[in-house]
């Protein structure tokens, strides 16, 4: 069955998966086509995430579409004291799709049941981000020709970084081999491990980065921030830990890629970006390929 | 009639439903839950009884009152090991225990402070992903709630 919506990546199922990654690869060869010819979509970020919004908006133009929207919630009559049902039943009616980014959890699921055009999550708060999700596993494919047995490092901020608990989630489909590099404060929740528990997948959790790293296919990097940490002592004492150096990918496996959702701060030092196994901004390119493939496949446009 | 002490600190119903084993602090949101405030029939509640396994627990007596299975298993989330005596002219014709939904709707709160249900006037929706030790994961959130941590509305 075809999903109208995309909220959460657990709603979509493998083939669906399939589909949507056998798409994003046709539109990587030929990014532009006319297919969006009289939609408008509506691109509604209640705060602001200028990165996804580029994605999205450049995703929008190359299939030949239009957009609507606004930037941030103080833009818009959210700021006037409008309920997320009311905008969202007024924007459904000035558009075809509705894509939105909203701090509360749980804000697309409410809006695809109250929509009556399809909406996609462009991010819930901690919750789900699964247009992310799927350029990850876009990019993971294309660069390792499969998602099957592959040993994915997880490394950084585990406990809140939502594209890590959404693509372990994705990835539990293809008997992934997990390993978790975090501080003792940002450490992988439970509930993450009882789900793999619950799935026999194996994973193992570290606190130290360096020299582990060497049977990896795939390193997900990602930001630690400072307000995260309870005590800015554990915070200067930690940050510098989980730096990724390019001397440190010398005897890593040749097919390795080192994946990021950006925005980066310091956590990968800029001499990596010139190594051929850094993957982070071709990561983003891929994006724009994949959010084509979201919008097409949701507005039934392309098979 | 035979009644164990326990029972005899309240008094007896003709027709009715007992419902025991509730854990003494889960006896107002039973009521809550069971939307006993609203109706009209004699009821008798006690609290505070002891009980080797609960602590203290507390006991409902409803004249004339009986509920559908769907009804009664929302006490479920808190009030796990509830039995129900079904009273028929003073005798127990039937007994039965609450068996944890799978769903719940509208009852409890999500405890995540960020979900959109405490922002918006949402009904909320969970899917109960444990029920020895309940637990219920938000349709909206994605959060899950356990039973220490969940409030009944």
């Amino acid at each position: 069955m075809e999903n109208k919506n995309l909220v959460s990546i657990t709603d979509y199922s493998k083939e669906e998966i399939f589909e949507i990654l056998d798409l994003a690869a046709d539109f990587e060869k030929n990014p532009n086509q006319n297919l969006l010819d009289n939609k408008v979509i509506a691109t509604l970020f209640f705060e602001p995430s200028t990165r996804t919004r580029l994605s999205f908006e450049s995703a929008i133009s190359r299939l030949g579409g239009k957009y609507i929207g606004f930037t941030d919630a103080s833009s818009s009559s959210v700021s006037k004291g409008e309920s997320l049902k009311d905008t969202i039943m007024t924007v459904a009616n000035y558009s075809d799709m509705i894509i939105m980014r909203h701090p509360i959890e749980g804000s697309a699921r409410w809006a695809s049941e109250v929509s009556r055009v399809p909406v996609v999550n462009a991010g819930d708060g901690a919750n789900q981000h699964p247009t992310q999700t799927l350029l990850d596993l876009y990019s993971i494919r294309k660069t390792q020709g499969t998602l099957d047995n592959l040993d994915i490092f997880f490394v950084g901020d585990l406990k809140y970084g939502r594209t890590v608990h959404s693509l372990l989630q994705a990835m539990a489909m293809f008997n992934t081999t997990y390993h978790f590099i975090s501080p003792k404060e940002l450490r992988i929740p439970d509930e993450y491990k009882l789900f793999l528990d619950r799935k026999g997948l194996k994973y193992h959790e570290h606190r130290e980065f360096d020299g582990i790293i060497s049977d990896a296919d795939i390193i997900y990097m990602t930001r630690i921030q400072r307000e995260r940490f309870s005590d800015p002592m554990e915070y200067e004492k930690t940050k510098n830990s989980y730096v990724l150096k390019n001397g440190m990918l010398d005897n890593t496996k040749s097919n390795m890629k080192v994946l990021h959702p950006l925005p980066r701060v310091n956590e990968i030092d800029t001499d990596v970006d010139e190594n051929e196994k850094a993957y982070y901004f071709t990561q983003a390119l891929n994006g724009v390929y994949t959010r084509q493939a979201i919008i097409t496949h949701i507005l039934g446009l392309k098979k | 009639m035979v009644m164990d002490d326990k029972k005899l600190q309240v008094s007896a119903i003709k027709n009715g439903t007992v419902i025991d084993h509730i854990p003494a602090n889960s006896l107002f949101k039973v009521i809550h839950i069971l939307g006993l405030e609203k109706i009209e029939s004699q009821m008798t509640f006690g609290s505070n009884f002891e009980s080797k396994r609960l602590g203290l627990k507390a006991i409902i007596k409803l004249a004339d009152i009986f509920f559908m299975d769907d009804d009664i298993n929302k006490i479920a989330l808190v009030a796990p090991e509830a039995k129900l005596n079904i009273i028929k002219d003073y005798k127990v014709v039937e007994k039965k225990i609450v068996e944890v939904p799978d769903t719940v709707t509208g009852i409890a709160k999500c405890g995540n402070p960020k979900c959109i249900t405490n922002h918006e006037g949402i009904v909320t929706k969970f899917a109960v992903v444990s029920k020895k030790k309940v637990a219920i994961k938000c349709h909206y959130c994605e959060k899950i709630t356990d039973s220490e941590h969940m409030e009944i509305f």
